[in-house]
C-alpha cells in the first residue's frame, strides 16, 4: 500500500511517499513522476521520509527516469531514505546515480546550488 | 526452527508474506538493514512467480518455509507453476535498462547480491527454489 501526495512549493514540487513501493503499488508512483515530468517541472523533490519499503518494482520507477533527469537537465532529488531502504538503492549502486539528500533542508540546499 | 506460510497468488498479498518474514526474522534477533535484505529477496522471488509462473491465477498459491541452521537461514519457495530458472538466468546490464527507460529487469539481480546460495529443483510436480543467506555469528 502506498500514499502519494503532490504539493507544489515555492520554487519545486514536492511529492511524499508514504508506505510500501512493491509490485503491485509502484505504479501510483510511476504515475506520480510521470505527471511531474509531463508538466514539465523542473525541479521535484521525492520526500521518502515515510516510504517504509521498496522492491526492485519500485527502484525500476526510479531506474526509467534516469535518462530523462539528464536529457531535460530536471533537478531530481530524493529526500529522507531510512538507512534501509539507502540500502536497497545501493544494492544496484542507483544510489550514485541518483541524486539522494539527508533531508528536506539539505535538499533545498542542493535545488538552489548553495 | 521451521516456520511454513502460505502466499494465495496475487501481487496485493505480497505484503502479508513480507510482514510474516519480517516477524520470523525478527524473533531470531536480526538486525533491521539484514531483515529487510532478506524480506526483499524473498518478495523478488514471489513476486516472480506471482505475475510470471502463476499468471495471477486465484486458485493458486506459493509455500514459503523458512529453516533455521546455525550458520544461517534458508528459504524455500515452492509452487506450481511455469519454471523460470533463475540460477542460468543471464542478468541485463544496468546501463543498458537505464539508457532504454526500463522499469523492470532488477528484481533477479537484487536477488543474486543478496542471498549467498541459489539453488532449483524443478519436476513435474512444481519448483523449489531454496535461497540461503549466512547469518553472523
Amino acid at each position: 500500500m502506498i500514499n502519494i501526495n503532490r504539493i507544489e512549493e515555492n520554487n519545486y514540487l514536492l511529492i511524499a511517499v508514504e508506505g510500501d513501493a512493491d509490485a503491485s503499488s509502484a505504479i501510483n508512483l510511476d504515475k506520480a513522476i510521470r505527471d511531474a515530468f509531463d508538466e514539465h517541472h523542473q525541479n521535484i523533490l521525492i520526500d521518502c521520509t515515510n516510504l517504509n519499503y521498496i522492491s526492485s518494482a519500485g527502484l525500476g520507477v526510479f531506474m526509467s527516469y534516469i535518462e530523462e533527469i539528464s536529457t531535460n537537465s530536471v533537478n531530481f532529488i530524493l529526500f529522507g531514505l531510512s538507512e534501509k531502504v539507502l540500502k536497497v538503492f545501493a544494492i544496484l549502486g542507483l544510489d550514485q546515480l541518483l541524486t539522494i539528500k539527508e533531508n528536506k533542508e539539505e535538499a533545498q540546499k542542493a535545488l538552489n546550488g548553495i | 526452527m521451521a516456520y511454513s506460510f502460505d502466499i494465495p497468488s496475487s501481487k496485493n498479498k505480497l505484503r502479508l508474506m513480507r510482514k510474516f518474514v519480517t516477524d520470523v526474522l525478527y524473533s531470531h534477533n536480526i538486525p533491521e538493514i539484514e531483515v529487510n535484505m532478506m524480506v526483499l529477496a524473498v518478495d523478488e522471488v514471489c513476486a516472480n512467480i506471482i505475475i510470471h509462473g502463476l499468471q495471477s491465477n486465484p486458485l493458486e498459491s506459493v509455500r514459503l518455509n523458512i529453516k533455521f541452521e546455525a550458520s544461517g537461514v534458508w528459504f524455500e519457495i515452492v509452487d506450481k507453476g511455469d519454471t523460470f530458472d533463475i540460477v542460468n538466468y543471464n542478468e541485463p546490464n544496468l546501463e543498458d535498462l537505464i539508457k532504454k527507460k526500463n522499469k523492470g529487469g532488477i528484481g533477479i539481480m537484487l536477488v543474486k547480491k543478496i542471498m549467498d546460495d541459489i539453488e532449483l529443483q524443478s519436476t513435474s510436480d512444481g519448483n523449489k527454489l531454496r535461497m540461503f543467506k549466512k547469518l553472523e555469528a
